[in-house]
């Protein structure tokens, strides 16, 4: 019983990325376990946590509701791919650690991905507009008041050093 | 010892030291280990609360592609002992695979080893088993009659634990106090739930006959517990810390999990890892909370003052026992919440069925007696038409009572709760929110203020254990920390347990810096594994700030006295003639006198010609601290002093309810909260906004619910609701600082803040919210259809 596996092309992070993979290989397995991407974290698996939360050409969605030949000719960002070119932290990764917006980071990449991408399309969020975006994502450490504040402090810093 | 009045890096904003590392991704979760030549287990789990198990075909299974092994639990309760019992019930003996019969529904019948996870649940699928279905019970009131089935018929009864504690003239208060009211307050099946599942990865080496377990624990003894049940020796077992644990708040005990892939790897010689997909979790993972309900009666006068109360407490521990019956007797430390009560009677019951067994949940059973308690002082208020402030603010301890010993034993080390409530109504500003609540209600929708004034004992310690088995001697639990200052002046702190968020490398880096007076940034934490290790308790029952922080605190107090000793040997002249700063020490009055951080060191790992005698080479402390005021066993009626400090909150919240569909939004929240000196206050408020997110979850939202066939009903988040951002409204905090006189800084524990008020808070609210139509409820958690139908029914009444 082995199985058909599949050519998929997907661009990881800025890198093009082959592989043959089964159908049924999700896209977070594959991120974790093949390419060695464990910053993707797998909360629920059915999709209601968000911890495995990834950007597909932007848009934030479930690595663990996906499989990875849907992702074939897209583009994936994780956690990984959200640093400064020159390795240093993002804005937003720097507010989470300034406002104490985690504690045991396991939702901490998922959070960062869905309000990455809300701040890609919205630069400056109302405080509704942020809990909306990470409506999505749960978290059972902080009750979410200092991840709030990291987004709000990363869009004021964002706006700072735009002008 | 005394608490400090000033501080450089205690109370500071700092970052905490494990920030970078999960921001980039770069955590390291269990199940993020990956070990060559690993294989994975999945698990077979049982469809029925109750049944025998007659037969388990394995064959077609282990014809599956890339399956290594199938274990069932006749060999593997052959070769494992049982794990530990809490409480005196020898016959409740407790396997991670069942043997003959199933007590619960999702139990594990079989492990299957395989190359991946994916081909390990594929074979699974294929294994048989054949069960002739017994009878079940899942309401503890019927598993206590005569006639209900046995979840262990060996045991003889499905009781596992009760007592009937009488703490000072109980009935006589009863006898002559003006007014008396009782009611039934129930505490649904709730948990923490991490995002993060249980996992383990073992590895067996049989060169050295070492087995290393990285496990997401958070368990006291866990080493020495593993060890026993697979029959080795305590040093053939390696718990490597060093793994992020993604969120515990009590629940991550592990064990079965660990004996389980433990003893895979040792029969098959290859590294196995085990992580439990949600539904293993939710309904064979062992972590689910209190489900409890509390008998309440409280005698009290005209003026408000409670004279006694008595509280028959049910709990369901589910099929197995653990340590789960001990959360029944954690919170007799604050039997009487924050209030001066001079008579109490506590029945404690812990009762087994057909459910998911009960684990440690965050607060060990005080957050259900505290909203038990808190709905009570709300029941008493509206029994006498007075304001439930007031009820408060005539029971509370005063500040100059302390410190104060209440009925069961225990001694509050310090408070001053009137001025907590105070500071959180002026916060709130009361008046406007009475004004809000009022304006909403003439709107035509429903609204209700709740408060809150609870405590939170904490510096956990195991005292109950105790109290509740005469068999357990257990006395002391004590926390350590080693301080390693190694050649070229860098500092390390060596701690012994794994961490799950609440920043123990900043809290130790903080205090050493304080102590030694060098730059936190510059000093690394590291985590001994369980060989190297000192004696630790883990980071349960709100202790490290005061434990981990007391054991640092004390390591590095014997580094400094130790680099005072180099310098008056080599000054010739006495300790006390010499001032410790910045890491030199000098003589007084002469700065210029002194030897340096760098001349210190080196003196102490390579002069040892300069090293007064008797001194050892090299330079590192270790300390190991017993938990303050631990030690003693309790009176023959069941006094003892269980946990050392005592922290307060004040919560105070508004809600409201729309009437058409029961749903209720929080509208305002603000919690006071007094624990002590924070060493960062930054961390101490995260948990505290976490633990009242916790805390609307298990008022509002969450429950494990069981089928009338002893199905859990909620084994998906789609069913078991985790509150988000949307239901988890903008949180205010307001600090208070009572220093405890107990503690090395004036810290208390801070670890379940929140979560241990916000359940009877928002119970109060929706209660004040439903008064107006004269429905109430009791029971957790308030669902909304609870509500709708509260309201419905009231409707209806006023229709007929």
């Amino acid at each position: 019983m082995s199985e058909t596996l599949h050519a998929v092309s997907v661009e990881v992070n800025g890198r093009p990325r082959s592989a043959r993979v089964p159908a049924r290989l999700s896209l977070v397995d594959w991120l974790r376990e093949d390419l060695f991407l464990t910053g993707t974290h797998v909360g629920c698996e059915h999709g209601i946590c968000g911890a495995c939360s990834v950007m597909l050409d932007g848009q934030p969605v479930r690595a663990c509701l996906m499989y990875v030949v849907q992702a074939h000719g897209h583009r994936v960002t994780t956690v990984e791919g959200l640093a400064k070119p020159d390795g240093s932290m993002s804005v937003l990764q720097d507010s989470f650690c300034e406002t104490h917006g985690l504690q045991c980071g396991y939702c901490t990449p998922g959070m960062l991905i869905a309000t990455q991408a809300l701040l890609n399309s919205n630069p400056d969020p109302t405080e509704a507009q942020i809990r909306d975006a990470i409506g999505g994502n749960l978290c059972r450490c902080t009750g979410y008041q200092q991840i709030v504040e990291a987004v709000q402090l990363a869009a004021e810093r964002m706006a700072k050093e735009a002008k | 010892m005394r608490a400090m009045t000033s501080f450089r890096y205690i109370g500071a904003k700092r970052r905490a030291k494990e920030h970078p590392r999960f921001v980039s991704g770069r955590g390291r979760f269990v199940a993020d280990i990956a070990l060559p030549g690993m294989k994975h287990v999945a698990l077979v789990a049982s469809p029925h609360a109750s049944a025998r198990i007659v037969s388990i075909k394995i064959e077609k299974a282990l014809a599956a592609p890339g399956v290594l092994y199938v274990l069932t639990g006749e060999e593997f309760c052959a070769n494992t002992d049982s794990l530990a019992i809490g409480v005196d019930a020898p016959k409740v003996t407790r396997f991670a695979l069942a043997k003959d019969v199933v007590r619960y529904a999702g139990e594990w019948v079989a492990a299957v080893v395989a190359d991946s996870r994916a081909l390990a649940e594929d074979a699974a699928e294929r294994i048989e088993v054949e069960y002739e279905p017994l009878p079940h019970v899942i309401d503890p009131e019927a598993a206590l009659k005569a006639d209900a089935p046995l979840v262990h018929p060996a045991h003889g009864s499905n009781l596992l634990y009760h007592r009937t504690f009488v703490w000072g003239p109980v009935e006589e208060a009863f006898a002559n106090a003006e007014h008396k009211i009782a009611f039934r307050a129930v505490w649904g099946r709730s948990a923490t739930v991490p995002i993060e599942t249980f996992g383990v990865a073992a590895q067996w080496d049989a060169g050295t006959g070492i087995l290393d377990i990285w496990a997401s624990i958070q368990m006291p003894k866990f080493p020495d517990q593993v060890a026993r049940a697979l029959r080795f020796p305590g040093n053939a077992v390696r718990v490597h810390h060093d793994v992020d644990v993604g969120g515990s708040y009590g629940v991550k005990r592990g064990l079965k999990h660990a004996v389980l892939v433990g003893y895979l790897t040792k029969t098959l010689g290859v590294p196995v890892r085990f992580i439990e997909d949600r539904l293993e979790n939710l309904r064979g993972g062992d972590m689910q909370g209190p489900d409890r309900f509390f008998d309440m009666q409280l005698a009290f006068d005209t003026d408000g003052a409670i004279r006694a109360m008595k509280i028959r407490a049910v709990d369901d521990v589910g099929a197995y026992a653990g340590r789960s019956p001990f959360q029944l007797g954690k919170p007799v430390t604050a039997i009487c919440g924050p209030y001066a009560i001079g008579a109490i009677e506590y029945e404690p019951t812990s009762v087994m069925t057909n459910k998911t067994p009960q684990e440690a949940v965050r607060g060990f059973g005080q957050s259900p007696t505290n909203f038990a308690i808190e709905r009570a002082i709300d029941r008493v208020a509206r029994h006498l038409g007075m304001d439930s402030i007031e009820v408060r603010k005539r029971n509370f301890i005063r500040k100059d009572q302390f410190p104060y010993t209440i009925p069961s034993g225990s001694t509050y080390d310090s408070g001053d709760y009137h001025a907590v409530l105070d500071k959180t109504l002026a916060a709130i500003d009361y008046g406007s929110l009475v004004r809000a609540r009022d304006e909403v209600r003439r709107s035509g929708r429903l609204a209700g203020i709740g408060i809150a004034s609870c405590l939170e004992p904490s510096g956990g310690n195991s005292a109950f254990e105790v109290l509740m088995n005469p068999k357990n001697e257990n006395t002391t639990w004590m926390d350590s920390c080693l301080v390693r200052v190694d050649l070229s002046g860098a500092i390390t702190g060596v701690i012994n347990n794994s961490s799950a968020g609440q920043g123990h490398e900043s809290l130790v880096s903080t205090v050493l810096g304080e102590i030694l007076e060098r730059d936190p940034e510059t000093i690394r934490v590291v985590r001994a594994d369980s060989l190297t290790a000192l004696p630790s308790n883990s980071p349960v029952g709100s202790r490290m700030a005061i434990m981990l922080g007391g054991a640092a605190a004390g390591a590095a107090k014997t580094i400094k006295e130790t680099l005072t000793a180099i310098a008056a040997h080599n000054f010739e002249c006495s300790p006390e003639d010499l001032e410790y700063h910045d890491g030199s020490v000098n003589v007084k009055g002469a700065s210029s006198k002194k030897f340096s951080w760098d001349q210190l060191v080196e003196i102490a790992h390579r002069k040892f010609h300069k090293l007064p005698p008797g001194l050892e080479p090299g330079l590192q402390a270790k300390f190991v601290w017993e938990v303050p005021t631990g030690g003693a066993l309790p009176t023959p009626e069941g006094r003892i002093q269980i946990y050392p400090c005592y922290a307060f909150e004040a919560h105070v919240v508004l809600v409201e309810i729309d009437p058409d569909t029961g749903k209720p939004m929080i509208r305002r929240y603000v919690c006071g909260h007094d624990c002590g000196v924070m060493i960062n206050p930054d961390i101490v408020h995260g948990m505290t906004y976490g633990g009242i997110a916790h805390g609307i979850g298990a008022a509002l939202y969450e429950k494990f619910a069981y089928t009338e066939d002893g199905q859990l009903a909620s084994g998906t988040f789609m069913d078991y609701l985790i509150p988000s951002a949307m239901e988890v409204p903008a949180l205010a905090i307001v600090d208070h600082c009572t220093p405890s006189p107990l503690t090395t800084f004036g810290q208390k524990g801070s670890g379940e803040a929140g979560y241990l008020g916000a359940p009877a808070a928002i119970a109060n609210a929706v209660n004040d919210a439903l008064d107006p139509l004269g429905a109430s409820i009791d029971a957790l958690p308030i669902s909304h259809l609870a509500i709708w139908s509260a309201i419905g029914a009231r409707k209806g009444a006023a229709s007929t």
